[in-house]
């Protein structure tokens, strides 16, 4: 049983379809990057997967007890959110809200939690800084601690590089890397980059209309749509 | 100096103000944090005028309880200005403006073909320090206890709300919920506070205190008690002021809010100098 199957679902947006039938599976360890153009209803399937929407048609079945509040998930960064005045600490351990139901406070096991993310993604000399004092790349690391206070089987990215120099944005990929191989996290992310898609990934959802394509790196990039954008690029 | 102020205490209507601005600024400073935060302060404003509108209609249809009558119309406003900032397509701003100066235009014009620009309208517009009966206040403590609480119980989520909405919904916070709790919660405090503040500047008691904080606190929690210190420091000082030379209630508190984010400002952009050096070394 995978995770999160996708059977022939359909989201429409305003009324026009966006995504038509769409099939794919994601298993616990994969490395799943959609790609697609703007448009192309990558947001609207994030918010499906989240069950923050539900298809018009179709079926997103959760499987392996995967919880519907169980997905760590790294939305894109809000203008607003950038100089919010919050600590680290006060930011990584609101990921474990998923796990209080109505209790109003966290336990001493939540905020174990939060501190265990936080040395695990190297920020602790950071943990009394604010938030809005932070670099970009910073501020990825501590938004994806929460992300893993939330959940320790899944990731869920949305574009998680935009923004970041170069440098930084290798090391984000090395870090999503290393969370997947390592500690066996299933990974979603979102991408425009499609050339560190195929480095990185072991799957690749190309939403691109009627000639969307699923399925590994290797297909990927020997089947028609990846070609034609790699000749292109090149 | 010692004597004035036990004087001024001493009267039975100044004594009321303070509790009911205090009480009032508190709620509004808590509510303040998240709203600043969200970028929905002009929600604030916009609530305020319509209160403004709903309370002069219920002075010229006379009927017996203007709160009770306007406290419902304010909610469903607020209802109404949080789905248009939440939806992208019409632009919230101006959409927020015309609601807010048709509300108050509504309500001048019943206000001059019914009953004319009376003490009551204009205590409504720019405030008054004698506005606060005996029921006001009781209904101040009230409001003020269920703020408090909610704020209190809900203060994780409230933060989680406030700083990421889209990660609140993705782990199954209902954030349309908390949002509206603080709408409704906006709405009541604004128009209870309206008869002191005044509907012009009460959004003033929203805004103020938490952008005044964040100018020194970078930690979510510091903000929050914080801006509720500053809240009740300002309305008091306000307050003091507005008996001492005879000034508008509303005015003489912005007026101090104004002087305090000034010094906080100051403050703020200093001990960043400081900062900055401490962590580029």
């Amino acid at each position: 049983m995978a995770f999160i199957t996708c059977e022939n679902v359909s989201f429409s947006y305003e009324n026009t379809s966006v995504i038509k039938n769409l099939n794919f599976s994601v298993n616990q360890g994969d490395y799943l990057c959609i790609v697609g153009e703007n448009g192309s209803g990558k947001s609207t399937l994030i918010k499906g997967i989240l069950g923050l929407k539900s298809p018009a048609d179709g079926k997103i079945i959760r499987g392996d007890g995967l919880k519907t509040n169980e997905t760590g998930y790294l939305p894109q960064q809000t203008p607003a959110q950038k100089d919010f005045p919050a600590s680290v600490y006060e930011v990584v351990l609101s990921g474990r809200l998923n796990g209080r139901g109505l209790k109003p406070f966290y336990s001493k096991n939540d905020k174990q939690i939060a501190l265990d993310n936080i040395k695990r993604l190297k920020i602790e000399h950071l943990i009394k800084r604010s938030y809005r004092d932070l670099s970009g790349g910073q501020q990825q690391r501590v938004l994806l601690a929460r992300a893993l206070c939330a959940s320790k089987k899944i990731l869920l990215l949305d574009e998680p590089v935009t923004g970041l120099d170069p440098i930084v944005t290798e090391d984000m990929y090395k870090l999503i890397e290393e969370l997947n191989k390592k500690e066996n996290i299933t990974i979603i992310m979102v991408s425009h980059d499609i050339k560190s898609s195929v480095k990185y990934a072991s799957h690749i959802l190309h939403l691109n209309g009627d000639k969307t394509f699923f399925g590994t790196k290797d297909e990927y990039i020997k089947s028609p749509v990846g070609k034609s954008f790699f000749s292109e690029d090149n | 100096m010692f004597d004035e102020i036990i004087k001024m205490f001493s009267y039975e209507f100044f004594l009321r103000a303070v509790i009911g601005g205090s009480l009032i600024s508190l709620c509004a400073a808590l509510l303040g944090v998240s709203l600043v935060l969200k970028r929905y302060s002009m929600i604030g404003d916009g609530l305020s005028h319509v209160g403004f509108g709903a309370l002069a209609i219920a002075a010229a249809v006379n009927a017996a309880a203007p709160l009770e009558f306007a406290v419902p119309i304010v909610m469903i406003a607020a209802i109404f200005l949080l789905r248009i900032s939440q939806n992208g397509k019409i632009k919230g701003d101006s959409a927020i403006a015309i609601i807010s100066t048709a509300s108050l235009a509504i309500g001048i014009m019943v206000a001059t073909m019914t009953t004319g620009m009376n003490t009551d309208i204009n205590s409504y517009l720019f405030g008054s320090i004698i506005a606060m009966s005996q029921k006001d206040i009781i209904i101040c403590i009230i409001l003020s206890i269920i703020v408090i609480i909610m704020f209190v119980f809900f203060y994780n989520k409230i933060f989680a709300v406030t700083f990421d909405e889209s990660f609140a919904k993705a782990t199954g916070t209902k954030a349309g919920i908390y949002n509206m709790i603080i709408a409704f919660l906006t709405a009541l405090t604004i128009t209870v506070g309206m008869k002191m503040m005044g509907s012009l500047l009460i959004s003033s008691l929203i805004i103020f205190p938490s952008i005044t904080s964040m100018r020194i606190c970078r930690r979510f929690k510091t903000v929050v008690i914080c801006s509720a210190v500053i809240a009740v420091f300002c309305s008091i000082s306000g307050l003091v002021i507005s008996y001492q030379y005879n000034t508008p209630t509303g005015a003489s508190i912005v007026i101090t809010n104004v002087c305090l984010l000034l010094i906080f400002t100051i403050i703020g952009t200093v001990s960043d100098r400081i900062n900055a050096k401490k962590y580029s070394k």
